[in-house]
């Protein structure tokens, strides 16, 4: 047992260091100082990585992939994370949606789209969330339907919510309704489409934080090919699964507003006895609390490394992180305020601590809660597919989707 | 990244878990449970001690297997899981540690190859009274190699041979290692049978120190800072066999024409379970890889496991009663079996609130000294 690089890791990653050394950025560019990078920024270092075959390391090589390990992939994350890169709006597009079209799509469509999304030419979004089925995917209400010339090809009509990188995607994957006379499940279908038809509207989503990071987006009678389908018709639910196992291996580390910052501003903050508040054995407490729970989350990357390492599938521990960290940093930040008392109602990032972290965090943090599956949906996930327990008895799996109750 | 226990480590825990569900079904540990005058598995000892496990982590040349710490997490692993009713703690993780950590060649010479022969029974008698032990609770006191006071409760007080105690020597606090001939034992009722403890009278029993003198305090961390990593998983063993018995018995059960196991707010119990289960191994294995490699990172790790493990077993062993309704709550089931036994582990080495204090100290030097 031991923290250390195999042979063939070590390897790869000096032969990463030295290439990150020679070719990264050194200082953030762009004009914000807080690094919000724009998207030329973020399409160059795309584009350099690909040329090096650093940008969709465990991607097949017929796809223009390395052909490499997951456990490559992440070395390369790790050591790029230490350099001020821009952000990365393609992780969405290479982790999912151009997966499943080279899964799904025919050779020609394959051909065409691989290059430039691995290059950062081509940016794309995953359109699944509608204002109507959040967690319940399978209950989307966007309907395609045959185009009455004969030419086969597909009408869309409807609205999408919740869609990450919308404002500037070239092309999205999205999950329609082609049959709502079947049940909910047997009724879908999958296309790509172009984001810049204009018969596509994306409007930005004015989040409780105040920020604007997701999109709605409308269909009015949106005309694509036949040729456009990603599987067959009706199989629309059984290709998203190909395209959500794709999210899985997602093995980064905590951000924001942590133990460690919490512990700092204790120690700057005026305690009950007025000696600093790090020395209220309360706080100290719950630091501990939180230490650990960072601790144990952490040590489980470990573990799930360490079995990519070993060439092994990792356990289902890693499914325990979103859940643990979005509550902890509820908890944390919320702690934070109170520990600031009166003081703790401002939200300047001249003024407050940590440049506002904690009040930011405690705006953001229900937001995290329900991004990329709710608490609740995840102890689901747990419960089902870790322990084994039966799924919810359902009373809509044999009813036709058209004739299901629906509410708000 | 190697953070995993090798195959060998895996192949060992599998034979422990074999040879403890043909050696330590519940039906024993009923029995030490409902028999007063048992005050544990002696059968059991003698098997654990003829596989070698008492002397897992104990060299060759003081006639141990010499295998490492490793070895010894894996099978406190197995212990847990079938909370076996035998003083391996005390005698393993507190008493052979200690003497392998601070004692003169001649104790280790003495001492253990006793204890990996399953000669001798240990103790760890450190608490005088309610509260955390510090200096200021330690009344007993050693003069001229004798030593006198009442230690309660000690863990395995009554069966122990050998107890090592905490006395102050010219008012200075030390560890001593003391036969037990002689010292009055009085039998305690606790809340886990299966874990017998006693209070001891020493009227000038004989006592050789172990370790510095005047090092009693610091020494007693690092010992229990060993300790709490190897009872993290005994306990992680207890909370996972606790949640196999939620799961196992709301599967069968049924309340309203369907398994209780399909009603979400079974299922996210069960989740919440498995979420602090892992967060313990994972703090575990981190404290198993300090332990091997005897890191600085020691207490820290030491502290999060424990506080990890005491709060995922506790937590697993009162819901698994929870989700049993009335019949977990009854003598018959074996549920409370777990949660005796985690209110045992929790507060044998330091109640979890010790070790969170314990833990933040320990965050701050480390701060202030980046």
């Amino acid at each position: 047992m031991d923290f250390n690089d195999s042979h063939e890791e070590a390897a790869y990653r000096a032969q990463v260091k030295t290439w990150l050394e020679a070719n990264a950025p050194k200082a953030h560019v762009g004009s914000d100082p807080e690094g919000s990078d724009s998207l030329a920024d973020s399409r160059a270092w795309q584009a350099k990585k690909a040329a090096a075959g650093y940008a969709c390391i465990t991607w097949p090589k017929e796809w223009g992939g390395q052909g490499g390990t997951p456990l490559q992939s992440v070395i390369f994350g790790q050591e790029e994370a230490k350099y001020p890169i821009p952000g990365n709006p393609f992780q969405i597009g290479l982790g999912m949606c151009v997966p499943t079209v080279m899964n799904f799509a025919d050779e020609a469509t394959k051909a065409r789209f691989a290059g430039p999304a691995i290059r950062g030419e081509e940016i794309w979004c995953q359109l699944f969330s509608e204002p109507s089925g959040g967690s319940d995917v399978a209950a989307a209400r966007t309907k395609a339907e045959r185009a009455p010339d004969g030419s086969g090809d597909w009408i869309i009509n409807g609205q999408k919510v919740w869609t990450t990188g919308a404002q500037f995607s070239d092309f999205g994957i999205v999950i329609v309704r082609t049959d709502p006379t079947v049940p909910k499940h047997k009724g879908l279908t999958m296309f790509w489409i172009d984001m810049k038809d204009p018969a596509v509207e994306v409007k930005p989503i004015h989040q409780m934080s105040g920020g604007s990071g997701f999109n709605e987006v409308f269909f009015t009678d949106l005309r694509i090919k036949d040729s456009q389908r990603l599987g067959g018709i009706g199989d629309g639910w059984k290709v998203s699964l190909v395209t959500l196992m794709n999210e899985r291996l997602a093995v980064g580390g905590a951000t924001g507003m942590g133990w460690s910052q919490f512990m700092d501003a204790a120690r700057q903050t005026p305690g009950m006895d007025g000696g600093p508040a790090l020395k209220d054995s309360s706080l100290r407490e719950k630091l501990a609390d939180w230490y650990v729970q960072a601790e144990g989350l952490k040590h489980t990357r470990n573990r799930t490394m360490t079995a990519l390492s070993r060439g092994q599938t990792p356990g289902p521990e890693s499914s325990i992180g979103k859940i643990v960290s979005a509550v902890q940093m509820q908890d944390l930040a919320n702690e934070a305020l109170e520990m600031l008392d009166q003081y703790g109602i401002i939200n300047d990032v001249d003024l407050a601590p940590q440049h506002g972290g904690f009040q930011s965090s405690v705006m953001f943090a229900p937001g995290l809660r329900i991004a990329g599956g709710t608490d609740e949906i995840l102890k689901n996930i747990i419960a089902e597919r870790v322990l084994g327990l039966p799924g919810d008895i359902r009373v809509d799996k044999d009813v036709a989707f058209k004739d299901m109750p629906t509410g708000r | 990244m190697n953070f995993d226990f090798s195959d060998d480590q895996k192949f060992l825990k599998g034979e422990a878990r074999k040879f403890l569900e043909a050696n330590c079904p519940t039906s024993q540990v009923r029995k030490v449970l409902e028999d007063d005058a048992k005050a544990y598995d002696a059968d059991l000892w003698k098997a654990v001690a003829a596989q070698g496990w008492l002397g897992a982590a104990i060299p060759e040349a003081h006639g141990g297997l010499g295998l490492g710490h490793l070895e010894l997490c894996v099978i406190a692993e197995e212990l847990g899981r079938v909370v076996a009713p035998i003083p391996f703690a005390s005698t393993v993780y507190m008493l052979a540690e200690a003497i392998m950590l601070a004692g003169t060649e001649a104790q280790k010479s003495a001492y253990l190859p006793k204890i990996a022969a399953g000669e001798i029974i240990g103790c760890l008698a450190t608490s005088e009274g309610p509260g955390a032990v510090s200096a200021a609770t330690v009344s007993a006191s050693v003069e001229g190699g004798k030593l006198s006071g009442v230690k309660i409760p000690v863990t395995d007080g009554d069966i122990a041979d050998v107890a090592l105690v905490l006395a102050k020597e010219g008012g200075q606090p030390g560890l001593y290692l003391v036969d037990m001939a002689g010292v009055v034992r009085e039998p305690l009722k606790t809340l886990d049978p299966t874990r017998d403890a006693a209070k001891l009278t020493f009227s000038g029993a004989k006592a050789e120190r172990l370790g510095g003198a005047g090092e009693g305090l610091n020494l007693l961390e690092q010992i229990l800072d060993r300790a709490a990593i190897l009872l993290a998983f005994e306990q992680t063993g207890g909370a996972d066999r606790s949640l196999e018995m939620a799961k196992d018995y709301a599967l069968e059960r049924y309340a309203f024409g369907r398994t209780i196991a399909s009603y979400q707010a079974i299922k996210h119990k069960l989740a919440d379970m498995y979420v602090k289960n892992e967060l313990a191994r994972s703090n575990a294995y981190y404290g198993a890889w300090a332990l091997n490699t005897d890191a600085s990172e020691l207490p820290i790790a030491a502290s999060a496991a424990r506080i990890a493990a005491s709060e995922a077993f506790w937590f697993a062993s009162k819901e698994n009663i929870q989700t049993h309704g009335g019949i977990g709550f009854t003598w018959q089931m074996d549920c409370h079996f777990y949660y005796r036994r985690s209110r045992q582990l929790s507060l044998v080495a330091g109640a979890p609130r010790v070790w969170k204090e314990r833990l933040v100290s320990h965050l701050e030097r480390r701060n202030a000294a980046a």
